[in-house]
């Protein structure tokens, strides 16, 4: 399925002000005032809130099996996430997930 | 090598950046690559690495206009991935504050992961640089990355086209996903909102609108809080 031209540029430039502004509100705006420290305790989780929320439908229902779970794409998760963990190293994560990806789906044919 | 001058700041800040290259490369390539697989044209596919400079969130985007979420919902998910770059530009205003505001500017449009590890690194390490000493560490941190993260997108991109489906690129998202997440447990704390908002996405995806990664995430962000707080309080009982 086709990404929508209109929407996509809407996305990049909205997505660019949004991101610089996120960037330049304490550099530029608010200066050395405190903020809320229940505000920061939470910010401090959105990303590693975010990305696993995201990532975890695709995870166990994969759109390129319509919504059937994988053994392969399973595993390569599994292994995707303990290598990370384990060495700290996303690069060799990325490596090690895709990997078992291709073996198994080799594999399993 | 202690600082003694704005070149020789802006030489040590390229210096301690330049291993940060072997990050950028595959990174970029990738969203090139993946980009152009979505029907992204290849200068659609270079604006967005421009513009945005922000890899996750780029990611977080592509893969929800991909699944046709509603704008809104493609936004704010980007945006709370790239939160933490408030965070950065709270922890630099510090050091950095008394900038001229053009140079500011500039260094929050170029305020990303390694830019921002590296610098802080050095003004800790080194209090008594000058603001001029600062920002040319800043600008020679960027000097291999941002440059980098351009062309290899436009290279992935100009690669893309050629790659055939039988190559499973579906799942190249979610694995580097989950590649970026790992690092971030730095605490029980992340793991308890990575876990909740694991759970509650799974619980959320029939959800309309996508409005189940947001209320995901938001659940994840109050778990990791209160698990902090829980331990927070816990340290001090130990301690008493």
């Amino acid at each position: 399925m086709m990404i929508e031209k209109s929407t996509l540029w809407f996305v990049i430039i909205a997505l660019g002000i949004g991101s610089f502004a996120l960037r330049f509100v304490f550099t530029g705006l608010v200066g050395d005032r405190e903020m809320p420290a229940w505000l920061l305790r939470h910010l401090r989780y959105t990303a590693v809130a975010i990305l696993p929320a995201l990532v975890a439908p695709q995870v166990l229902w994969p759109a390129a099996t319509n919504g059937q779970t994988d053994p392969a794409r399973l595993a390569a998760a599994v292994v995707a996430l303990a290598v990370g963990v384990i060495t700290k190293n996303v690069l060799l994560a990325i490596v090690s997930g895709a990997a078992t990806l291709y073996a198994l789906l080799w594999l399993l044919g | 090598m202690a600082i003694t001058t704005t070149k020789s700041a802006f030489r040590k800040g390229l210096a301690d950046a330049a291993p940060f290259v072997l990050v950028i490369i595959p990174f970029s390539s990738l969203f090139g690559i993946l980009a152009t697989e979505a029907g992204l044209s290849v200068f659609e596919t270079l604006a967005f690495s421009v513009v945005v400079i922000a890899g996750a969130a780029q990611f977080t985007a592509l893969q929800l206009m991909q699944e046709h979420a509603p704008t809104a919902i493609v936004l704010a998910s980007a945006l709370a991935v790239n939160l933490r770059m408030a965070m950065y530009s709270a922890s630099l205003t510090p050091y950095i504050g008394a900038a001229p505001l053009w140079q500011r500017a500039l260094a929050a449009y170029l305020t990303v992961d390694q830019s921002y590890v590296c610098s802080m690194a050095q003004y800790e390490k080194e209090p008594d640089m000058t603001i001029p000493q600062r920002m040319a560490y800043f600008f020679g941190c960027v000097t291999p990355i941002v440059p980098l993260w351009y062309l290899f997108t436009l290279i992935g991109a100009l690669l893309g086209a050629q790659i055939p489906e039988s190559w499973a690129l579906d799942f190249a998202l979610p694995i580097t996903f989950l590649a970026m997440i790992a690092p971030m447990f730095r605490t029980s704390a992340h793991v308890v909102a990575a876990l909740v908002a694991s759970v509650a996405g799974l619980l959320t995806a029939g959800v309309p609108y996508s409005l189940g990664l947001i209320l995901a995430g938001l659940a994840g962000m109050v778990a990791g809080a209160q698990t902090e707080v829980w331990m927070t309080r816990r340290a001090e009982r130990v301690t008493l």
